[in-house]
């Protein structure tokens, strides 16, 4: 297990140059985050801004994608929609790993009971339809950006909390902790420390592969009423605002949708990269 | 030694620039042919390209290899494999499929190169079996290969292998994987079954000992080439020095896949 | 909708793991072992969505007596519900009732949930049935085929179309589909499940509307059914693709380089009789957990397509149930459709321990 890590970072990093899918990831996962920092200033107006008067105008050259249902310009709208959509992926990522890795290391490192009982509740969790218990939790404890979050979070741990035992285990069992526990240091910083860069390399891999599926289940909860409060602009929302005109004003609903499988097909492309980088033993 | 089973001529083998069998010719008549070397000494390469199947990335470069008057491209292989060369690789708890029945892959060769009815087919099945050693063929028909041991296993292999009458067989190290005191057995059934059927067989082995009792002639491989060429009998009184430093070397399990010790290397230069 | 490709390989190792038959000698105890395991999930579920109804905002009691009720009528209504009592007590309750398979009144239909999910969930099973057997078929074909030609044409496009798929939000393909096919060429009927004219005379026997219309005898209400299952069930169905495909592929082209492999060419099998007669036995496991785990997620995602289609199933059922603020059909629909996907799963984990069952070394 171990000996078959990753060696040092840099090589690792140049191959993933050599990916052009990974790189196309990354370079799309950083595009976005420059929209989102300067939405204001790339915008070219007011994503919230009604013009009842020019509503569903046609692309024209003013609004190069047209205005929706409240004649507010549908490229700004596009733009600040980058927002909610990175804000929802670092909240995920931010909660589930840690949780994922803590609940793992703690079960590897006690072992005996405390390890089965957490290793039982990550299987029974893991066995749980996530996305419907998201969608059902938001429902029931209302909609927002943080609940809906909250909800992918707490259903999507466990594989991270399985790599993670996996690895303490490997560790715990190693001659050098015992010895480090005689000589006073404390096995707990000892664990830590070495897990936790061993259980990285997968993790970024599993962590790039589920956002790109926690973008797709964000915008479904935004298109189904369930994302961040209108008026801020949300993708999923927006095709949902897009549908009841789709047959006319078609471009209401494909550019949103076209932004959130762009921002989906992101992580993923980036996912396979650095899984041939990381992970050489897969196939 | 009359008539020429396999003739191989200048065949050569690489790996993208690297060439890993540079160029070796020999024959293969109705006789007991072991190529003896170390690990990495290209036997095993040569072994494959006569059957056409070399691992990914490798490929037969160059050379020609006629089996009787069929001369044997990199493709083509109908009739050819299954039917008039076999092939023993070497651990049978990996080669054997896990999913399979022994008696089924035991008649395989036969569904595709024979017109005999299933019925025909189990009656050879079950006298190959009993020919092989297992003394209840009928219960070793029906068991997976996960219920056999490993000396059990090859046997299987083996009349998987001779049970469609090919005129050579090759067998990769067969021995190999197996306790010491299976090996004499499996040879002496190959042995048997050579000698029965008039088929060639070419032994890939490391163990000089092993081959001086059973092969009829030797050829030994070192870093591609063929170094020399002798009769079983004379390995003890090697005149060349690598196959003299072979001979000394004692091959065990321990020892199995490592190098030469580098002094002996050195002077063996070829 | 989430990636179910990460999940698949540790689905087949949790399954190894409890069913691992070196252990569990015996094929009752690993039954056994296996109804324990699927209780206690389907125990978990129960108490996350109970869970849910303490943490929810809306008070049930206002919810069934109203703003207006007197302080006497909600104390009256807060015992008669029990919710004076200790959590462990109402909890146990819930889990009796749910149990008794009572899901409770659904505010927005006037209906009892269990009625409502008996009527919806056959249109779900009937979609998502259709839209699997597709993508299982096509899925498997190019995830072998891609294995068989590693680094070809086919193989690169296997590729694509898996992350195609796996990028492309479920809903708005479905609206495209609409957009391009009912809007623009006409080729299929609009959302729904059969025309206006057959919705109303059709007498529902089994609940699916492929079987009860070809009973019908009418033929143009089967091919009204038939015609307005095609749109979803194959936007469904792409989506599944994506999954089965790429594991499938890792599945079989990790066979290839099996030792076994070599010897059944050696034998002087072909390409296909390798794949198909070698390979395929020895994957048949992972490929059933690949097929039920696509299933399954189908179940789920059906929240997503059926909104988009108008599709009368227990998906729409959730979302109409969403929009009016009706708790215990959210509930009720949730553990339905949770409940399928946990036994779906178990019971694939079971079969494959089965199969390997007698050669496993």
């Amino acid at each position: 297990m171990m000996a078959t890590m990753p060696t040092a970072p840099s090589p690792g990093l140049a191959r993933l140059m050599r990916s052009p899918a990974a790189l196309f990831g990354l370079g799309m996962i950083g595009l976005m985050i420059v929209v989102a920092v300067l939405a204001p200033v790339l915008a070219p107006f007011d994503p919230n801004l009604q013009d009842i008067a020019n509503r569903l105008a046609r692309p024209s050259a003013q609004h190069w994608l047209g205005t929706d249902g409240f004649g507010r310009d549908q490229v700004s709208r596009l733009f600040y929609g980058v927002r909610p959509t990175l804000l929802l992926v670092i909240l995920v990522a931010a909660l589930m790993a840690p949780l994922g890795v803590a609940v793992g290391v703690v079960a590897g490192y006690c072992g005996g009971l405390v390890e089965r009982a957490l290793m039982r509740v990550t299987d029974i969790v893991m066995s749980f339809p996530r996305l419907l218990l998201a969608f059902a939790f938001v429902a029931i404890l209302g909609p927002g950006l943080i609940n809906g979050g909250l909800a992918l979070a707490l259903t999507s741990w466990p594989a991270y909390a399985r790599q993670a035992r996996v690895e303490t285990v490997a560790l715990r069992d190693h001659d050098y902790l015992a010895a480090a526990e005689m000589v006073g240091i404390r096995g707990w910083r000892l664990i830590v420390g070495h897990v936790l860069p061993l259980v990285l390399p997968s993790t970024i891999i599993r962590l790039a592969l589920d956002l790109a599926g926690i973008i797709l289940a964000a915008a479904g909860l935004g298109f189904l009423g369930l994302g961040v409060r209108p008026p801020t602009a949300e993708w999923g929302s927006m095709v949902a605002d897009g549908t009841p005109v789709i047959f006319d004003e078609w471009w209401l609903t494909a550019a949103p949708g076209c932004a959130i499988f762009l921002a989906s097909l992101a992580f993923n492309l980036l996912a396979d990269g650095l899984r041939d980088v990381l992970d050489p033993r897969h196939d | 030694m009359t008539d020429v089973l396999l003739r191989v001529e200048a065949l050569t083998v690489a790996a993208g620039a690297a060439t890993l069998v540079g160029g070796i010719s020999f024959t293969v008549g109705r006789e007991k042919l072991a190529i003896v070397g170390e690990s990495g000494s290209g036997k095993s390469l040569t072994a494959r390209a006569i059957i056409g199947l070399l691992p990914p990335g490798v490929r037969r470069t160059g050379g020609r290899i006629a089996l009787g008057d069929r001369i044997l491209t990199t493709t083509g292989w109908q009739g050819v494999r299954g039917r008039r060369i076999g092939f023993v690789p070497q651990d049978p708890k990996y080669a054997l499929n896990p999913a399979h029945r022994i008696g089924r892959q035991v008649e395989e060769a036969l569904v595709l190169h024979s017109r005999l009815s299933a019925g025909e087919r189990r009656e050879r099945a079950l006298d190959m079996l009993h020919r092989v050693g297992f003394p209840d063929p009928q219960r070793a028909y029906r068991a997976y290969p996960g219920e056999v041991s490993g000396g059990m296993g090859q046997r299987a292999m083996i009349a998987a292998m001779v049970i469609a009458g090919p005129d050579l067989l090759i067998a990769d190290e067969p021995t190999s994987a197996l306790d010491h005191a299976l090996r004499d057995q499996i040879l002496d059934l190959l042995g048997g079954l050579t000698d029965d059927t008039g088929m060639g067989l070419v032994l890939i082995s490391h163990d000089l000992r092993q081959v001086a009792r059973f092969a009829d002639r030797v050829l030994v491989m070192q870093r591609g080439i063929l170094v020399d060429r002798l009769d079983a009998g004379a390995l003890a009184q090697a005149g060349h020095p690598y196959t003299r430093a072979l001979w000394r070397a004692h091959p065990s399990a321990a020892s199995y896949g490592t190098r030469l010790p580098e002094a002996i290397e050195e002077t063996l230069q070829p | 909708m989430l990636n179910t490709a990460s999940e698949t390989s540790s689905t087949i190792r949790v399954a190894s793991r409890w069913f691992g038959f070196s252990r569990w000698r015996g094929a009752g105890t690993a039954v056994v072992r296996w109804l324990g395991s699927v209780a206690l999930t389907l125990f978990g579920l129960v108490l996350v969505t109970f869970a849910m109804t303490r943490l929810s905002p809306v008070d049930p009691v206002l919810q069934l007596v109203g703003d207006h009720a007197s302080a006497s009528t909600y104390a009256a209504a807060r015992l008669e519900l029990g919710l004076d009592r200790p959590l462990a007590v109402q909890f146990g309750r819930y889990l009796v009732r749910v149990g008794h398979g009572d899901l409770g009144q659904a505010s927005s239909t006037g209906q009892p949930v269990a009625a409502d999910i008996a009527r919806t969930f056959s249109a779900t099973l009937e979609l998502a049935t259709v839209a699997i057997v597709i993508g299982a078929a096509s899925g498997l074909a190019l995830g072998i085929i891609a294995a068989m030609r590693s680094g070809g044409i086919i193989d690169a496009a296997a590729r694509i179309v898996s992350l195609v798929g796996y990028s492309i939000p479920i809903f708005w393909l479905g609206l495209l589909f609409l957009l391009l096919f009912y809007a623009r060429l006409h080729w299929a009927p609009g959302p729904g499940r059969l025309d206006v004219l057959y919705q109303y005379t059709l007498r529902p026997v089994t609940g699916f509307a492929l079987i009860d219309t070809a009973l019908s005898g009418t033929a143009g209400a089967f091919r009204s059914a038939v015609a307005h299952l095609v749109l979803p069930a194959l936007v469904l169905a792409l989506y599944a693709l994506a999954g089965i495909t790429r594991l499938s592929r890792g599945a079989v082209l990790e066979q290839l380089g099996q030792e076994y492999v070599l010897t059944a060419r050696a034998k002087g099998a072909g390409p296909w009789r390798v794949v198909f007669v070698h390979v395929l036995p020895n994957v048949t496991g992972p490929l059933l957990t690949i097929v039920a785990l696509a299933y399954a997620s189908l179940l789920e995602g059906a929240v997503l397509t059926e909104t988009v289609f108008a599709w009368p199933g227990i998906g729409r059922y959730l979302t109409v149930a969403l929009f009016a603020g009706d708790t215990a059909a959210i509930l009720g629909a949730t553990l339905t459709i949770g409940s399928a996907f946990i036994l779906l799963n178990s019971l694939t984990d079971l079969a494959v321990a089965r199969t390997g069952r007698g050669r496993d070394r």
